[in-house]
């Protein structure tokens, strides 16, 4: 390996510059840096859409130790990964490496990014630059492989991410059961994956697609990446269908935008929650869930209408965590229940939201 | 908060002496619960026998009482205390077991008190085999098959049944004889019927033989909150006990679609079981697939969750013990990070490892060879940001003489088997191995180590080799770079490129390559915490904190538990730390040690979890520039560094490291004595073995071996021909190259006092003169030993106190020292001196009551003292130490005490006089009083008269009495009835194997004699049977002598429930 390192450089809107080794697809490319403190399931966070656009950075510094599955696939999903494709710009690590072993791993994670044409670097201080981040708050940044070629910082969150990671065309997932629609805005498939395991089908629409005219026990607004209020086409189909009976629920994005739709405010958080051990409190309970989270934005709840409650908040800093609508079926989570990297406490509003559509 | 049915007085139980398998983790889990409690301002009383630990201090717990953690004890206890409430979960199974019987027994309802935390009914129903495996698959979760078999055919179908491979079990048996696995019909009869000669009973098991091996500790409120606070994965796999496993954390080989199944499988169980508080999950995990099997379930404080909560920072046993009382998890403010809830899973941004120290060469007939017994008896943990780093710095922190993973002087003959059988020293036969080139996958093939971990331990091969053949000023400063960053020390890479240790330090300074300072703060950065958790690494770029400050003073740990040297020194260390406190010191402290106290998150206003080595003291000397260093506290590992910080100028607080050195050099401080006319047994520095000889001869056997610089007397033997002398010799000339190797006449029927003291420069301040039960000849670690003395004339006393005050002017003593006396008649002659605390500070100060430490501590720092009154020193009462033995847990070793010391813990209890506070002590470390028959075997014809008093004692007090003939000959030629056994190797009935076996025999009186082969190794075969029985061993004359004594005086109805507070 000596010898052999290629020097590789990141770059933030601040100035500051760290210096790595670089690893998987060797080519410069920005974004916006944020970190997660997950310590397990890069396969399943860097596929998670959520991520476009975004130069990730992983606070636990020994990546790549059980490789990367393979590309099996479930009902035309991939079993393994939350999407078809790495969405994350690129990886910033402490220690990769270099050799892996998993009875489920088929190539290395450098090898898998270099394929899907991710740059990489590891050597950082990431604790260091974790630091940074939280007291500068998320930063533009760029990550300079080939040294010769110029490349500027890019603003994503000015970018159609949604447009980019939803379905272009509606897809069908037969069950017996009852029918959702999946707003698709960068869904994971364990969304899915969690509805036709309980034996409902799913209907996944693109993000812009008016689903109000369409037939469905439930109705489904995915997680995705960057701002909400880009999402104006969803929000407003989101109001109309608010104006039926029909159970809706929210995940991450979904939540948000199911907030907006509702008339309340969102905004921008320092630098966001990306981790697996967010802590969500019940609202007017003792019960508090360990959950997984990936977002930049967050509910202001003291816009919530009347008829809307805060679900959840979150223990660490007070943000909130979900809402749910005093007399109708329509209710929302900040974070993940489908978990995929993470801790599957909260799966049971998979089962609340289930048992509302077989009403 | 908790608004009806709050507990007011809650009683805990300890977890008595150290021992394997249950050591100084409780000590921190006690201290933490116990400050919890005194938080919620509710009284808290404490049993606890083991006087060194910090749970045991003053300002601790409301009561304390030092006592045996005995059914009849606590319910005494509870009789003359009236607790509402009790915790049963922090003193390890020792206390589990005792509140099973309490509640058992009724006695909890009758004095009407309240279980704390997780229910007896759920404690039964993860301590009992079958009730668990019910458990466990009622919810559709999997256990490991098993199934008990009474004969051969029953065997056979069983292992059918479950399929081949499969474990055979069999319990009890001598050595460890007997279990094993079995791949076929044909060697499951073979085992089976050899198993079935000696036992009734053996368990087939499904094997999990190379599977992974995890763990996760969960804490669960009464509100039903459950998280998962750390998880952990034991290097080595399936088959090797997990406290004789390397364990890393977090999980490193675990996808996270694996990791988050364990962790709600354990949280769905633990729900079910219904534990309230701290637990922890044993998993095994099929290499290739996603298969599992749950091992067990402790619930309880353990091990585990003492390293979880030190290699993740969260408080667990804090946490346990306000989710016993009742708080929910997001109730409890989160006192780590002071910012955000207690309610979250950690999320670590570094790596933790663990690693096991073993002591198997401190005992005879002890196989190295680990299984599914524990055998280590201490722990250190490292802290890093890469596998290769954490695993070199744990490997140092062992302080066995190893400098990291590869560059120690070791050869193994027969690798293979060194691989696929292992011993404590396995990981260096793995580096062996790839120095040697042997494939990942041949390494997998015989030791199922996950590969992962074998290609990270080949990196820090590979960088060796690219070391090897460079003059240091060769190495470029990327290979450098790499060569830390892989956890290679100065020394380490020195003796690779051949420089010194300074010169690789120098040269890398000048290269800019300096470790950072980083922060252990439970949630990877993500919000600001105020945490003092520190630990040194070169995959960095800056410090976390601004380091510096003034007013810093550092103290150093004393590492990893050992025979000879374990919380006694924490309890130093933590004292020291304490009294700096109080005179408003800032305190740095150093320590790896995840079973302390002294590493716990409150203790000191900064803690480095760093290597005790001369390199990291350096490093961080170099960060923080404090006022001083104080190495008197932590026992031999800090000493020993004494003389080169001093010599690289750093300031060493107290006693002049040129004085440690006057006093460990035993040439040097033989000249002292002369020069202070004191006197000391005749000795000489040995140079060849005619010499020797020669001495030997003119001083007569027996004489004393023993190399200098040594703890525990390692390597220390009596001998007693010139035959033993060339056979030590012979193993000697390996042991120590660096210091000689002493002899000195070894005095017979002589008694030892010892002395622990404080002086301020020069003067002594502060003194306790305690006297051994055992004369000279048992290690002073081992020995029972009375304070005051009780045996001891007056003018042997004053003539002792007038050598302490000498010795202490003539090495200008500034702080703590310890010194050890023989003395025969009126003749009083110095054996050893050591300047730093002693293991007995903790007993003599607590027994005084009268700080040494804290007073050491403010002398040293040049502040006031004010003098103690004399009558001080003058006690209404008597305090006795007792050791305590883990010989039950050694298969195989040898029970007797010598001069090497084999004990693993210790205990003090007080009493109005010295036979109750001997028996006390005696019921804390399991000795029980013989209600049946007394097996004699009593030495020497000179050493059987010398006990016969006794023997006549026990014989009015109704007990039967077996033995030899030889033995039953002489006791019935003084009017004693012994009903003649035969020996191990007559093959002749009645014998005495078979009368221990059917329980006739309840105590076992075995004095070694002499070194005649046959009889000893049949008098092996007794103790050893006896240890398996567990049946007390009684082994030296005054020992026993005394035990008979006290026995007569007392039995433990009598013996009075008094607190510590109560005796003044």
């Amino acid at each position: 390996m000596l010898g052999s390192k290629k020097i590789a450089k990141l770059v933030l809107e601040d100035g500051t510059a760290y210096t790595g080794n670089f690893f998987g697809y060797p080519k410069n490319t920005n974004g916006e840096v944020v970190f997660n403190t997950g310590m397990v399931g890069y396969p399943e966070t860097m596929t998670d859409p959520s991520y476009r656009g975004q130069i990730l950075v992983c606070t636990y510094p020994l990546i790549g130790n059980y490789g990367v599955p393979d590309y099996e696939k479930e009902d035309d999903l991939y079993k393994y990964f939350e999407s078809n494709e790495i969405h994350c710009r690129a990886l910033i690590i402490s220690d990769y490496s270099f050799e892996y072993s998993h009875w489920n791993g088929k190539r290395s994670l450098s090898d898998w990014m270099y394929e899907q044409e991710i740059p990489g670097i590891y050597g950082i201080d990431t604790r260091m630059l974790t630091r940074r981040l939280r007291e500068k708050g998320t930063m533009l940044g760029k990550l300079i492989v080939e040294q010769d070629k110029e490349i500027e910082f890019q603003d994503i969150n000015k970018l159609d991410l949604v447009g980019e990671v939803s379905v272009k065309d509606p897809i069908e997932y037969n069950r017996n059961g009852k029918k959702i629609i999946l707003v698709d805005c960068g869904t994971k498939n364990n969304i899915i994956k969690a509805f036709l395991g309980r034996n409902i089908s799913v209907l996944r629409v693109p993000y812009n697609f008016d689903f109000t005219k369409e037939k469905a026990d439930g109705i489904v607004i995915s997680n995705g990446p960057g701002d909400p209020k880009i999402c104006e086409t969803t929000i407003e189909n989101a109001k109309r269908a608010m104006e039926k009976h029909i159970p809706i629920l929210g995940i991450c994005l979904g939540c948000q935008i199911l907030a907006l739709a509702a008339g309340a405010d969102t905004y921008k958080l320092k630098y966001g929650h990306r981790s697996h051990n967010q802590p969500a409190n019940e609202t007017g309970t003792k019960r508090c869930y360990i959950t997984s989270q990936n977002h930049g934005y967050a509910i202001d709840s003291e816009t919530l209408p009347e008829d809307w409650r805060e679900w959840f908040t979150n223990d660490n800093d007070g943000t909130n965590e979900g809402l749910i609508h005093i007399a109708k079926p329509f209710f929302g989570a900040q974070f993940h229940p489908e978990a995929s990297p993470g801790p599957d406490d909260s799966e049971f509003i998979f089962d609340m939201f289930v048992r509302a559509v077989n009403d | 908060m908790i608004k009806k049915g709050k507990a007011k007085k809650v009683l805990i139980l300890g977890s008595g002496a150290l021992q394997i398998g249950q050591a100084g983790e409780f000590d921190y889990s006690g201290s933490q619960a116990i400050k919890a409690l005194k938080e919620d301002g509710i009284t808290s009383v404490l049993v606890n026998p083991n006087i060194a630990t910090i749970q045991t201090s003053e300002n601790f717990a409301d009561k304390v009482y030092f006592l045996p953690i005995k059914t009849e004890f606590v319910e005494k206890i509870i009789k003359k205390e009236l607790p509402d409430s009790i915790l049963l979960q922090f003193g390890g199974q020792t206390a589990l077991n005792v509140g099973v019987e309490l509640y058992e027994k009724g006695i909890l309802h009758k004095y009407n008190i309240k279980v704390l935390g997780t229910p007896v009914e759920a404690i039964q129903d993860t301590e009992d085999r079958l009730r668990f495996a019910n458990k466990v698959t009622e919810i559709g979760l999997k256990v490991a098959t098993s199934q008990t078999a009474k004969n051969v055919d029953e065997a056979a179908e069983a292992a059918e049944k479950i399929g081949y491979p499969v474990m055979v079990r069999i319990a009890y048996a001598l050595g460890g004889l007997g279990s094993g696995i079995v791949n076929n019909k044909a060697e499951l009869l073979d085992k089976a019927r050899k198993a079935f000669s000696y036992t009734s009973q053996i368990l087939i098991e499904e094997s999990l033989r190379g599977w992974k091996e995890v763990e996760y500790e969960i804490i669960r409120d009464r509100y039903n909150n459950c998280i998962t606070i750390c998880s952990m994965e034991n290097v080595d796999p399936m088959g090797i006990h997990t406290g004789d496993s390397v364990v890393i954390a977090p999980v490193q080989t675990l996808s996270a679609k694996e990791n988050f199944k364990l962790r709600s499988i354990g949280i769905k169980l633990i729900r079910h079981l219904g534990v309230v508080g701290e637990c922890n999950i044993q998993y095994a995990l099929d290499p290739n697939s996603d298969d599992y099997r749950i091992i067990e379930v402790n619930a309880r404080l353990s091990r585990s969750s003492a390293l979880a909560s030190k290699a993740t920072g969260y408080p667990l046993a804090f946490l346990a013990t306000k989710l016993a009382l009742g708080y929910a998890l997001n109730e409890v403010e989160n006192i780590i990070t002071r910012e955000t809830s207690a309610c979250f899973e950690p999320a670590l941004d570094y790596v933790a490892l663990k690693f096991p120290r073993w002591d198997l060469q401190k005992f005879q007939q002890v196989s190295t060879q680990l299984g599914s017994e524990m055998k280590s008896v201490g722990e250190v943990m490292s802290l890093g940001r890469s596998f290769e780093e954490v695993l070199q710095k744990a490997i140092r922190m062992l302080d066995v003489g190893l400098v990291g993973f590869v560059g120690n002087d070791l050869n193994f003959q027969d690798l293979d088997k060194e691989l696929s059988e292992p011993t404590d020293k396995r990981i260096l036969a793995i580096a062996q191995a790839l120095q040697c080139g042997y494939s990942i996958d041949k390494i997998y093939e015989l030791t199922k180590i996950t590969k992962w971990f074998l290609y990270k331990m080949r990196n820090i091969v590979e960088t060796e080799k690219r070391l090897k053949g460079l003059m240091l000023y060769d190495v470029s400063q990327e290979l450098m770079k790499e060569a830390k960053m892989n956890g290679f020390s100065d020394l380490q890479i020195g003796r690779i490129t051949g420089s010194s240790e300074l010169g690789v330090r120098e040269y890398r300074k000048e290269l800019n390559i300096i470790p950072v300072v980083k922060q252990i703060d439970t949630l990877a950065a993500e919000y600001p915490a105020q945490t003092n958790y520190l630990y040194l690494t070169y995959h960095g770029n800056e410090d976390d904190i601004p380091l510096g400050e003034s007013n810093q003073i550092v103290v150093l740990g004393g590492g990893a538990y050992r025979i000879g040297s374990s919380v006694e020194f924490d309890w130093c260390c933590v004292n020291a730390v304490m009294a700096l406190n109080k005179i408003d010191k800032k305190t740095i402290m150093i320590n790896c040690n995840p079973e302390t106290v002294s590493t716990d998150y409150d203790i000191c206003d900064k803690l480095y979890f760093e290597q005790l080595t001369f390199e990291r003291v350096l490093d961080i000397y170099d960060k923080e520039n404090p006022e001083g260093i104080i190495i008197s506290m932590g026992g031999q590992v800090p000493n020993n560094l004494a003389m080169k910080l001093h010599n690289s100028g750093l300031k060493i607080l107290g006693t002049s490291p040129i004085q440690i050195d006057n006093a460990e050099n035993r040439h040097k401080f033989s000249q002292i004595l002369d020069k202070i006319e004191v006197d000391q047994p005749e000795w000489k520095e040995l140079k060849s073995l005619e010499e020797a000889k020669e001495f030997a001869h003119k001083v007569q056997y027996p004489v004393l071996i023993r190399p200098s610089y040594v703890l525990s007397g390692a390597a220390m033997s009596i001998v007693l021909t010139e035959d033993e002398l060339d056979l030590y010799l012979k193993k000697a000339t390996n042991i120590n190259r660096e210091h000689p190797v002493v002899i000195s006449k070894f005095i017979t029927d002589a008694r030892e006092i010892e002395v622990d003291a404080v002086a301020n420069e020069g003067n002594l301040f502060c003194y306790a003169i305690a006297e051994h039960v055992e004369n000279a000849g048992v290690h002073s670690g081992d020995a029972t030993i009375v304070l005051p003395p009780q045996r001891t004339y007056l003018e042997t006393m004053r003539r002792v106190k007038m050598i302490t005050k000498q010795i202490a002017r003539e090495l200008e003593i500034t702080g703590p020292f310890n010194i050890q006396f023989i003395a025969k008649d009126n003749d009083v002659k110095v054996i050893e001196c050591n300047l730093r605390a002693s293991r007995s500070f903790p007993f003599v100060s607590k027994t005084l009551k009268i700080n040494f430490i804290e007073i050491a501590t403010k002398l040293m720092l040049g502040e006031k003292v004010p003098k103690i009154d004399k009558s001080s020193f003058d006690l209404d009462y008597v305090g006795v130490k007792a050791s305590q033995f883990s010989f039950t847990r050694l298969r195989g070793s040898d029970p007797v005490t010598g001069v090497e010391m084999s004990s693993t813990g210790e205990v003090a209890c007080l009493g109005d006089d010295f036979n109750e506070a001997f028996l006390k002590s005696l019921l804390s470390t399991g000795h029980r009083i013989p209600q049946k028959g007394v097996m004699l075997s009593t030495g020497t014809l000179k050493q059987k008269a010398e006990i016969l008093d006794e023997i006549h004692i026990l014989k009015n007090m109704g007990l039967k009495f077996y033995g030899t003939k030889g033995t039953a000959d002489f006791y019935k030629e003084n009017g004693i009835d012994v009903e003649e056994l035969h020996r191990p190797f007559d093959n002749t009935e009645p014998s005495i194997l078979t009368y221990l076996n059917d329980g006739k025999i309840d105590l076992v009186i075995n004095i070694p004699k002499t070194t005649e082969k046959v009889e000893l190794d049949s008098d092996y075969i007794v103790r050893r049977k006896a240890i398996d029985l567990n049946i007390p061993v009684l082994t030296n004359t005054q020992f026993a002598k005394r035990f008979i004594k006290s026995i007569k005086r007392y039995s433990p109805s009598d013996l009075e429930v008094k607190s510590w507070d109560e005796y003044n």
